[in-house]
């Protein structure tokens, strides 16, 4: 959060390249709830961000903003250098939304969808390719209402494709997806990236997240609770690793070498686990102490905490206010 | 009929041999595109097609059957010449109201209008456009009922009367796509809406004249059906359709009562219509 401290103006001078979407202290209050409590957050053009929290964290009330669906009670918004609250024609022009909850226009297949939202836009992108895209080939003369779930989906984004946007709003994209449709779905929102397009992706799938995103900030009860690259997120790259191993009976843990037993975490019998900030060293004493005795130790494992530890850390004590 | 409105459907926009660039396009060729998926829409939905294209003919046969094309009504004029307009007020009102509300209480509710609105489509357009397929669809319907009238029945239309017959049924349409979508802000639900429109629309047809001669109600329930527009509308056609009547057949003072509702119809839908789902959370 502290890139937001000098980008106020939304122009970077310079050395800042200009934002996407500038929010500054949003706040959207219902009754005497702030489901939205404040939040600063930066998009930069060509990154797919992704917008991580559990469900009623105020993820979709911030895109809906954003989006110009919803007003805000306090803050600054800026989409595309426009305040959504008074988003025009043009500015819609330049915006591709996938809602949270929306069903195929009833009646149409999916190339006559595409026409008719090809015919709201200035400069529509081309139906046919647009189609390939989504790889929905075979189902365009199908009905919209035909399709499954997944499908569904994929015209959604082939829907907020059409017009050729800059920026695209995706919320929540593979709710309710098998595993292999999420698979195709990411292989989609990844190829915007080659188009050069900016994706705001809202998401409570850690995995996701990490497949997909540049940049990734965690809303938790209305506040951003994190914000960095899925490799830095939370401080996730300076959290211990875990390496675990069990020694064979006639091998007591006591007779490991001091250096590996000031880092046990946890032993369990014969089960050793150690926490460490520089794994490949100690796993290199390990080895070397275990082949000089000519102990092996096959279930060895070394493991980074994952982006759902972090999340889960996260997001945890946050849930019940 | 179908067939006929399939090619009034292709009239509309000839498809772009390749994808529509729309650039530069006008406004009303904008309104012509919407109308034309919404017309398409609206032709590949069985219950729409039955409901608002098959019944009021459907009802002319058994009416006019029931009746043995005798004399009936106010103005002694043959069932036909009675039932024709009468059912073109209920072909009107089920394409500009009942279809109307049920798509777009539909359409609401299933996020198909939020998406549209992301898009830059201005709401005008969208409003006008679906309009535009309920009033084409309500006068090939009328169209469809004074042939079949015609050429089965005998039926008569003065050419003096024709203005009559052509303003009364557009301002109908016109008003009961307002009413249309002001009552679509009062249901909540996709599935209500069928009933709801039904539960209003069925007494209304049989007090106000359409499906029996309200000279046989007493009087207290004619005025009841003078306050609503069903009654003003089925009215207005059966005087054009009156071989008796004079001047262009136009009673201007059913005129006035549809432009009236029309007015209150649109008050209530600029202050209440939406375009996200009723049933939307946060």
């Amino acid at each position: 959060m502290a890139a937001v401290a000098d980008a106020s103006t939304g122009i970077g001078g310079g050395s800042t390249p200009e934002p996407v979407v500038a929010v500054r202290g949003l706040r959207k209050r219902y009754g005497r709830l702030d489901a939205v409590a404040g939040i600063d957050l930066e998009v930069y053009r060509g990154e797919i961000f992704a917008f991580l929290g559990p469900n009623g964290a105020g993820k979709t009330t911030t895109v809906e903003i954003l989006e110009g669906f919803r007003t805000r009670s306090d803050g600054e918004v800026s989409v595309l250098g426009v305040d959504p609250a008074r988003g025009d024609g043009a500015w819609r022009n330049r915006v591709g939304a996938v809602l949270q909850e929306s069903q195929p226009e009833p009646g149409l297949t999916v190339r006559e969808c595409l026409q008719l939202y090809a015919g709201y836009y200035t400069e529509p992108r081309e139906i046919d390719e647009t189609i390939t895209l989504v790889g929905l080939e075979e189902k365009a003369d199908t009905l919209g209402e035909q399709l499954s779930g997944g499908q569904r989906r994929r015209l959604d984004v082939a829907l907020a494709l059409i017009g050729d946007p800059d920026l695209i709003f995706l919320d929540e994209p593979t709710t309710g997806f098998d595993p292999s449709a999420r698979r195709t779905a990411w292989s989609v929102i990844d190829g915007l990236r080659s188009l050069g397009k900016t994706v705001f992706l809202t998401t409570h799938y850690m995995d996701e997240a990490e497949q997909l995103a540049d940049r990734i900030a965690v809303i938790a009860a209305g506040r951003i609770v994190a914000e960095g690259t899925p490799g830095t997120l939370g401080g996730r790259h300076r959290m211990a690793a875990t390496v675990r191993f069990t020694l064979p009976d006639a091998t007591r843990p006591a007779e490991l070498p001091q250096e590996l037993r000031a880092l046990a975490v946890g032993e369990d019998g014969q089960r050793v686990t150690l926490a460490t900030q520089t794994p490949l060293l100690h796993v290199h004493t390990l080895a070397e102490w275990a082949l000089a005795r000519g102990v092996d130790l096959p279930d060895l494992d070394i493991r980074r905490p994952t982006l759902e530890d972090v999340y889960l850390e996260l997001t945890d004590d946050k849930q019940e206010g | 009929m179908i067939l006929l409105l399939r090619w009034l459907h292709r009239r509309l926009r000839r498809p772009p041999a390749t994808a529509a660039p729309a650039a530069g396009r006008g406004r009303l060729a904008l309104v012509l595109h919407q109308s034309r998926y919404d017309l398409r829409a609206f032709l590949r939905n069985k219950q729409s097609r039955f409901f608002t294209l098959i019944l009021p003919l459907l009802f002319l046969v058994i009416f006019v059957s029931v009746f043995g094309n005798h004399v009936v009504g106010p103005d002694g004029v043959k069932a036909s010449t009675y039932y024709v307009p009468g059912l073109s007020a209920m072909a009107v009102i089920a394409a500009s109201f009942v279809n109307l509300v049920i798509s777009i209480t539909t359409q609401r509710e299933s996020g198909v209008l939020k998406r549209r609105r992301s898009t830059p489509v201005p709401a005008w357009v969208l409003i006008a456009g679906r309009t535009l397929t309920a009033m084409g669809v309500s006068l090939v319907t009328m169209a469809v009922l004074l042939a079949v009238g015609r050429f089965a029945y005998g039926v008569h239309l003065p050419t003096r009367t024709i203005p009559g017959v052509a303003v009364t049924a557009v301002v109908g349409a016109a008003a009961f796509c307002v009413l249309g979508y002001a009552l679509s802000t009062a249901i909540k639900s996709a599935d209500a809406a069928q009933p709801m429109v039904q539960a209003i629309m069925l007494p209304l047809y049989f007090v106000s004249g359409v499906f029996i001669p309200n000279v046989n109600l007493p009087s207290w329930l004619r005025h009841v059906a003078e306050v609503f527009p069903v009654q003003h509308l089925a009215d207005g056609l059966h005087h054009a359709y009156d071989p008796s009547a004079t001047g262009v057949g136009i009673v201007w003072t059913d005129i006035g009562v549809l432009a009236l509702w029309a007015a209150i119809g649109l008050a209530v839908a600029l202050r209440r219509f939406s375009w996200t789902p009723a049933a939307a959370t946060g």
